[in-house]
């Protein structure tokens, strides 16, 4: 079997699938190119994560990690939730096949990303090397592609930094409106 | 189970299996050995053969059994490799397209010194026929390009492709995995010279394949040992599985057309229906297609979790996604056709067979909308698209 049980059931029943319109912050990490974005929101009430949503595009590792994440983040201080490191959102799956690895590695970003917006937002300070945009994993090797393939596929990418986009959705989330709006997600619903 | 993995690997036919069973424990012979049991064995060897060549109108002597299509592959590049290497013309023309098997098979000869023009392809998958006369110097060994290609199914202009080549003095060789037992190939129609062909494609057994080589083109072997295959494929003879590809290869192309009129009907609903998905786009040529091949992306969700949530409805397909890969990278193939990275990622391949039913075809068409629905509901990547924080593409 590829995944475990725990995987596929975070997988097929993901909890704290959602948006959050009044999120106190959110952290978006991940790339297109490489088939993986977490998009994290976070409420945040005398320093508690009192609650946590989450919407993923990418595969059944992604998704489970990103709702294992949330699930060990949901009720703790902040300062405990920042610590979360990928390596115990995999050990709380059970385990991940690993070329997979790298999707939990994206879940801890995420936390990050969705801390600091928190604090940008707040005006609270923090160390900021700690808290620093790291380049995607895939980034870094198609940097270090050798192959004449993967350089000129790596050239092609997609120059948006999905990061900026996400705090600049947050903050116009109230004055963006489109005549196609997207129907309130259910949480846990299957297909 | 509904299995739509066909271009992956099929399932044996029956006639295919029971014909390969005398050969494990009765006339289980070594082709090579004197006593009668071993002659009974070649007997069987070179009358499968026969049966093989006729099914692509070549000769026997011109068709040699390996362990599959990538060996398949590998054997006809390194032979006009070396042959290349020998009279000092180093340039190969090739395509962006190519299985694996080929392009990896391309780029190791790139390292010793080899130049490959990759030609691109247009959006719907195949070949401008300009480019490749374009494309061949004094110094082109070889053309290798596939004759269907197993993503997207396109069916490139071999005809043209066979006529260029001859007029050039150029030998044309065709990965032709996808294509034997599901299209009419006819090697001396199309003027192809080398050709490689894979039992399991075509409800045959897997672990067997064969290498079509023009008499006067030359081969070199790949493996070294007893002399089989007329010194170029050592190694005693997988003859069940020879058997079994000469079985299910005569059987598939007896059966072809009324094969082909039943999947056809299947693959087009499948396309119809699933266009209609909002936001979703038919990767290769509608017309110029294998009859069992659909292949359709997605925009803002990820194919593998699309695989398995489809998997837990029992139906088993494919995908371009990087991470059905285990690369960072989603599928060259529609990266070169213009599928930019994120898009590609969400892409689905179904592949038929004659087994495949219209009621799977309807449940199909029920399933797959919910299931990039309720991705689509819980992807930040469609959630821009629709909030126009992002443009859609597709």
């Amino acid at each position: 079997m590829l995944y475990s049980e725990k995987v596929m059931d975070h997988f097929r029943n993901p909890r704290n699938v959602g948006e959050m319109p009044d999120a106190d912050g959110i952290g978006e990490v991940g790339n297109a190119k490489c088939g993986d974005i977490m998009r994290m929101y976070i409420k945040v009430k005398n320093n508690i994560i009192t609650d946590v949503k989450f919407m993923t595009f990418g595969c059944g590792s992604a998704i489970a990690t990103s709702s294992m994440a949330t699930e060990l983040i949901k009720g703790k201080p902040i300062e405990d939730a920042v610590k979360l490191s990928n390596k115990a959102v995999v050990e709380a799956l059970g385990g991940l096949p690993t070329h997979k690895l790298h999707c939990s590695v994206l879940a801890e970003e995420a936390v990050k990303a969705a801390v600091k917006d928190y604090y940008d937002k707040h005006n609270i300070s923090y160390n900021k090397k700690e808290y620093a945009a790291s380049e995607c994993a895939c980034v870094i090797e198609h940097k270090n592609a050798k192959s004449k393939q993967a350089k000129s596929a790596a050239c092609k990418t997609n120059k948006t930094d999905k990061k900026s986009s996400a705090t600049k959705s947050a903050k116009s989330k109230t004055t963006k409106t489109t005549s196609k709006s997207v129907t309130k997600t259910k949480t846990s619903k299957k297909a | 189970m509904i299995y739509l993995d066909n271009a992956g690997t099929t399932k044996m036919d029956a006639n295919v299996k029971n014909a390969m069973l005398k050969y494990f424990d009765e006339e289980y012979g070594n082709a090579s050995s004197l006593h009668a049991l071993g002659q009974r064995a070649k007997e069987e060897l070179e009358r499968a053969r026969a049966d093989i060549a006729k099914c692509i109108n070549a000769q026997p002597n011109e068709i040699y059994f390996t362990s599959g299509g990538s060996e398949s592959d590998n054997q006809a590049i390194m032979s006009l490799a070396r042959m290349g290497k020998i009279n000092n013309k180093k340039h190969i023309i090739s395509t962006k397209i190519e299985h694996h098997a080929v392009l990896h098979t391309l780029q190791k000869l790139e390292d010793e010194g080899f130049e490959v023009t990759y030609l691109d392809v247009q959006p719907n998958g195949i070949i401008k026929l300009q480019d490749l006369k374009k494309a061949i110097r004094k110094d082109t060994i070889l053309v290798a390009i596939m004759y269907a290609n197993n993503e997207i199914g396109t069916i490139q202009p071999v005809d043209q492709i066979g006529k260029i080549c001859k007029q050039s003095g150029v030998t044309f060789f065709t990965d032709a995995v996808q294509a034997v037992g599901h299209l009419k190939v006819d090697v001396q129609k199309s003027k192809i010279d080398m050709l490689s062909m894979s039992a399991h494609k075509f409800h045959g057994p897997k672990g067997v394949g064969a290498l079509y080589v023009r008499r006067g083109t030359p081969i070199f072997s790949l493996i070294e040992g007893g002399g089989q295959e007329n010194n170029r494929r050592a190694g005693t003879e997988n003859l069940a599985g020879i058997v079994g590809m000469a079985v299910a290869l005569k059987k598939a192309v007896s059966e072809m057309d009324k094969t082909n009129a039943k999947l056809v009907l299947m693959r087009d609903k499948l396309i119809n229906e699933l266009t209609k998905i909002p936001h979703s786009i038919l990767n290769g040529d509608k017309k110029n297609r294998l009859s069992n091949n659909v292949n359709i992306c997605f925009e803002g969700i990820e194919g593998e979790s699309l695989l398995l949530l489809l998997s837990d409805h029992d139906i088993c397909a494919s995908s371009g996604s990087a991470c059905t890969s285990g690369s960072l990278d989603p599928s060259h193939v529609l990266l070169a056709i213009g599928r930019p990275h994120e898009v590609a990622h969400g892409s689905l391949r179904l592949t038929l067979s004659k087994y495949n039913t219209m009621a799977e075809i309807n449940k199909v068409i029920k399933i797959v909308p919910k299931i990039v629905d309720y991705l689509r509901k819980m992807s930040p990547v469609w959630d821009e698209l629709e909030k126009g924080g992002r443009k859609h593409v597709i």
